[in-house]
């Protein structure tokens, strides 16, 4: 483990060659490698991908089109097909196909999760950098500014935003990365700030090294490992507030558009009928935050240097 | 001719309260008026226990804490004058080493980042290949093998990281390197290795250091003279030979009679001087002689009103200086030791550790946040 | 009369998909009432775990402890946690290396000294209380009704380990362990701490076990020093007769590698020992000092090394080295172990 075999080449442990051959690892390796031997992360990381490959080729996995009414004849009121060879996950009061929705549905979910991931942690990411590389008064003034965008209550703000911009996807976009942008601030600055201290810092600074060169080459890459599990844990909560929008009528104006939260809505009518077509959706919203989450947590134990030897 | 002076520098860190808007209700006199002039070449030991300000003063001296009063010239020219641009350029000249040699090197930077990014940051000629070149010799120069230049610092040992600290600060070929506790995180065993390897190192290339630590021992052996600090300000300075022989300052007095010394015949014979109590508060330090409070040899004149000035005792050594009222009557044993009772030393306690004092340094300000608890800011420990 | 008896100690920790460790291996001592022991050693020699192993502090998932430890005739290491804990706090106390992490923060010094009498001593709380400020007064802390009703924060590092050493010996407790409880300590506080310990062990005739990495804390307070390398004791002996006579290699190059404060006139380099501790070898398969010892020759390899007796049955002085500093006996047989 140590460069010591190389030094004094020592006789017991691994012959001195063998420890010098072997690769240089890096900081981010040696996560990795743990989190491949966490089972948490490896399940996460399974259905992420499940999730992310049906979300890309939804045209090709799913059996027919979402917006497909072709069966309303099979359905009579309270009464709709259950699961069958054809459609395996039954049919929805307005004849379509509730398995190929669901598989379309995955790629609104996964489409609105990074955008507005995306729009809030750069948004964030930005005002972090700002306060917490200049400090004083710039910190001062963003953070008063993010403790402000803090207290408006998220959903509250999305109604507002929908209201603004008309119900839109990119309304419900805009409304999520909103409520993720002082997060990623507060965060940031904040771990920032922590490492500003830091020794390496001052041994930068004693170094002649500018400003610039150690808030962007020290600070950020040392400050950035929870704002990656932070990510990772948002695209789950991006999902599960799209849904949520959904839920709540604030989604694209489209009502025929496959979504998952949407699908809960429709099915709220038919929940004592028939209650899988709620289930079915709910299910997908678990499993893909649920493996976000997975990856997320265990990231935040393979990058702790607590957990580091 | 000195390399370095320093002329009545101070580091006053304001104390603030208040949540929104916020007003200074008082000042950490961390350093309080200290003079030195450091010889090219030599070896120049700062002691003093955790919140005298030691640290403070290293990192006032190379500007990385502004001082708030006071003069620094290096090598002819007063630093504290130049711009933020000028100065990266003088901080060529002196380099510091710390004492957590994990804590003081990024964890994500390869050796060879570490040790080629200050060259690249000065622009010193050589190119890739120059620079490479210049890394083997350092590397070379404080015992580590070539092959590390790959390797990350999580993958060393204490000492060899403190290696790799000392190869960073001679990097840029300085003059002067501050030493902030150069060998308290490492082993016993370990700890000689990187003393004799600073003591090879300045031979070589002539280095002038200013070695912080609270190891009196330590700096005993590195050292040609020797300062020790009390709660801001200097109290006795001399050559370090004629210190340790004969201490004049109370204060040390008592440090020397309690480090313990690896041997039970002279631990079983010599008389220790206890101190009472703890280190008081430097938001809020005595009056007159900042040591009278604890002081066993204190009179009843001058020792509370007056702050004694470090002053030469050319009787007892060249060199030696000490900033005490009453140092020649001690020395000849008119005035005698008295006990000091804990409860009179308890009247300013310094409730937080004082070493956050050294902890808020980096921080330009130390900040009490909703109101004033007693002593010290809290440490970011 | 043996107060503590140590035999055979060991400590394996297993974690899964890795190579058990072995911390502390074979280690032997005795404690006797009104005496103090020092175990010295660097970070990774296994002094600390072996107080924990001695305490029965040691988490019981990963970690298998072996050999017995016997206070008074009770043996420590058959009881199970319940009669453990009662041990713990009357019988055994400790005091650690950070007072801060030690004491709850949010309780004050006085509700956790009054918790350990009411639990452990029995008392009612209102003498308790009286007690609590008794001790207060013993450890050297002034004004202590008033240090009673504050919280640990509010009082200094030096002050907070008075106030852990007040709640160690609250109980009259028959043995005391002592881990590094000065090195976070600035020197004359340590001087202060020390010599309360001193006192206190004189005065009570509890026995004393002081772990430390500093040779001078151990020549200044112990009766006998133990010095741990890789695990295991290499050296044993009367604290004056080690200093006078360092006779494993490593105890010999410590000591010459410590600067003294009261060396006239130093020599311009300091002695070293070369390499680092994470340069070793398993002890069954040789002595783990000999990759950076001066004196190691072939035979230290093969096999854990021998120990060798340097003193007296009255006063022994055991070696764990085939070649110990001093004894210039040329190498034969008999001398070493297969």
């Amino acid at each position: 483990m140590s460069v010591n075999e190389v030094v004094a080449g020592e006789p017991g442990g691994p012959a001195p060659a063998e420890a010098a051959a072997r690769p240089p690892s890096s900081l981010g390796r040696e996560a990795l490698r743990r989190l491949v031997r966490n089972p948490m992360a490896v399940v996460g990381m399974v259905l992420i991908a499940v999730f992310v490959l049906v979300a890309v080729f939804a045209p090709l996995i799913a059996p027919y089109s979402p917006t497909d009414n072709s069966w309303l004849d099979q359905v009579r009121p309270g009464q709709y097909p259950g699961p069958s060879a054809e459609h395996w996950l039954g049919i929805d009061p307005l004849g379509r196909d509730v398995f190929s929705r669901i598989i379309y549905g995955a790629r609104q979910s996964l489409l609105i999760g990074v955008v507005a991931l995306a729009l809030g942690a750069v948004a964030g990411i930005a005002l972090g950098v700002l306060a917490g590389a200049f400090g004083g008064w710039v910190d001062t003034t963003v953070m008063r500014f993010v403790d402000i965008m803090l207290s408006v209550p998220g959903l509250l703000f999305a109604i507002a935003v929908a209201a603004m911009l008309g119900q839109s996807l990119t309304s419900v976009m805009i409304a999520i990365a909103v409520v993720n942008v002082p997060i990623f601030a507060r965060l940031l600055r904040g771990e920032m700030l922590g490492q500003r201290g830091a020794d390496y810092v001052l041994a930068a600074r004693s170094l002649g090294i500018s400003r610039s060169a150690i808030v962007f080459r020290h600070v950020l890459p040392n400050s950035f490992t929870p704002v990656i599990v932070q990510g990772t844990l948002t695209l789950a909560l991006a999902i599960v507030e799209a849904a949520g929008l959904a839920f709540l009528g604030l989604s694209g104006s489209d009502p025929s558009a496959p979504e998952w939260g949407r699908m809960l809505t429709d099915a709220q009518d038919t929940l004592t009928s028939a209650p899988m077509l709620a289930i079915y959706p709910g299910l997908a919203i678990v499993l893909a935050a649920l493996g976000f989450t997975l990856v997320g947590e265990s990231l935040r134990e393979a990058l702790d240097p607590k957990f580091r030897r | 001719m000195s390399l370095l002076e320093v002329r009545d520098l101070e580091v006053h860190f304001p104390i603030k309260a208040g949540t929104l808007f916020q007003r200074t209700v008082g000042a950490v006199k961390a350093v309080d008026g200290v003079d030195l002039d450091i010889e090219a070449g030599t070896t120049f030991g700062l002691v003093g226990e955790s919140g005298c300000g030691k640290s403070t003063l290293g990192r006032a001296i190379m500007r990385l804490i502004e001082p708030t009063k006071g003069s620094v010239t290096l090598d002819g020219q007063d630093i504290l004058a130049l711009s933020e641009r000028r100065m990266r350029a003088v901080r060529r000249q002196f380099q510091m080493v710390f004492q957590d040699p994990m804590a003081s090197l990024d964890p994500r930077q390869s050796v060879e980042s570490l040790l080629t990014e200050p060259l690249r940051a000065h622009k010193i000629p050589g190119g890739a290949a120059g620079h490479a070149k210049r890394i083997r010799e350092l590397l070379d120069v404080v015992g580590l093998p070539e092959s590390v230049v790959n390797r990350y610092p999580h993958e060393f040992s204490g000492g060899q990281r403190q290696r790799l600290g000392i190869a960073r600060a001679l990097v840029l070929n300085p003059a002067l390197i501050i030493a902030d506790e150069p060998v308290s995180a490492l082993d016993v065993s370990i700890q000689a290795q990187v003393i004799n390897l600073l003591k090879e190192l300045q031979e070589r290339f002539s280095l002038t250091y200013v070695v912080i630590a609270h190891d009196l021992a330590v700096v005993r052996h590195i050292s040609k003279t020797v300062a020790v600090m009390y709660l801001g300000g200097i109290v006795e300075q001399a050559p370090a030979a004629d210190l340790y022989r004969q201490p004049l300052h109370p204060y040390t007095k008592a440090l020397m009679s309690a480090v313990p010394v690896p041997d039970p015949n002279v631990e079983g014979s010599r008389s220790r001087i206890l101190l009472q109590g703890d280190l008081p508060s430097p938001a809020n330090p005595p009056t007159g002689c900042r040591f009278h409070t604890r002081c066993p040899w204190k009179q009843a004149t001058k020792c509370d009103t007056e702050r004694p000035a470090l002053r030469e005792l050319p009787l007892v050594a060249p060199g030696h200086k000490v900033a005490c009222h009453f140092a020649e009557d001690i020395l000849s044993g008119t005035i005698t030791p008295h006990e000091v009772k804990p409860e009179e030393v308890a009247l300013t306690p310094a409730a937080d550790d004082t070493s956050g004092i050294e902890a808020a340094a980096d921080a330009t300000e130390a900040h009490v946040a909703g109101g004033l608890t007693p002593g010290g800011p809290p440490g970011a420990h | 009369m043996t107060l503590l008896e140590v035999r055979d100690l060991s400590v394996t920790f297993t974690r899964s998909g890795q190579q058990p460790v072995r911390a502390v291996d074979g280690v032997t001592f005795d404690v006797a009432a009104g005496q103090s022991v020092g175990i010295v050693g660097e970070s990774g020699s296994g002094k600390s775990v072996t107080s924990l192993a001695v305490m029965g502090l040691l988490p019981s998932r990963g970690v298998s402890v072996g050999g017995t430890v016997t206070l008074d005739g009770n043996e420590l290491t058959s009881m199970d946690q319940r009669e453990l804990r009662d041990v713990r706090g009357r019988d055994v106390a400790m005091i650690f290396q950070d007072p801060m992490t030690s004491l709850n923060p949010v309780v004050t010094n006085g509700k956790q000294l009054v918790e350990v009498l009411t639990r452990h001593a029995g008392l009612s709380k209102g003498e308790a209380k009286t007690e609590a400020e008794q001790l207060l007064r013993r450890v050297g802390i002034p004004d202590p009704v008033r240090r009673l009703g504050e919280y640990p924060h509010q009082l200094s590092g030096g002050m907070r380990q008075r106030v852990m050493i007040a709640i160690a010996i609250a109980c009259r407790p028959k043995l005391l362990i002592a881990d590094e409880p000065t090195t976070a300590l600035d020197v004359t506080i340590q001087a202060q701490i020390l010599d309360l310990l001193r006192t206190l062990v004189a005065e009570s005739g509890c026995g004393m076990i002081m772990i430390t990495h500093d040779l001078g804390v151990v020549a200044g307070l112990c009766d006998d020093v133990h010095v741990m390398y890789s695990g295991r004791i290499v050296e044993s002996a009367g604290t004056k007769d080690l200093f006078a006579r360092p006779s494993h290699p490593y105890t010999d190059g410590l000591l010459q590698s410590i600067p003294r404060i009261d060396d006239d006139d130093p020599a311009d380099l300091l002695h070293t020992i070369p390499g680092s501790a994470r340069d070793t070898v398993a002890w069954d398969r040789g002595c783990a000092f000999q990759p950076r010892c001066e004196r190691a020759v072939a035979e230290c390899l093969s096999g854990p090394p021998a120990v060798t007796e340097l003193g007296t049955p009255i006063v022994p002085h055991p070696v764990r080295c085939l070649r110990p500093v001093g004894e210039d006996v040329s190498l034969h047989e008999g001398n070493v172990a297969r």
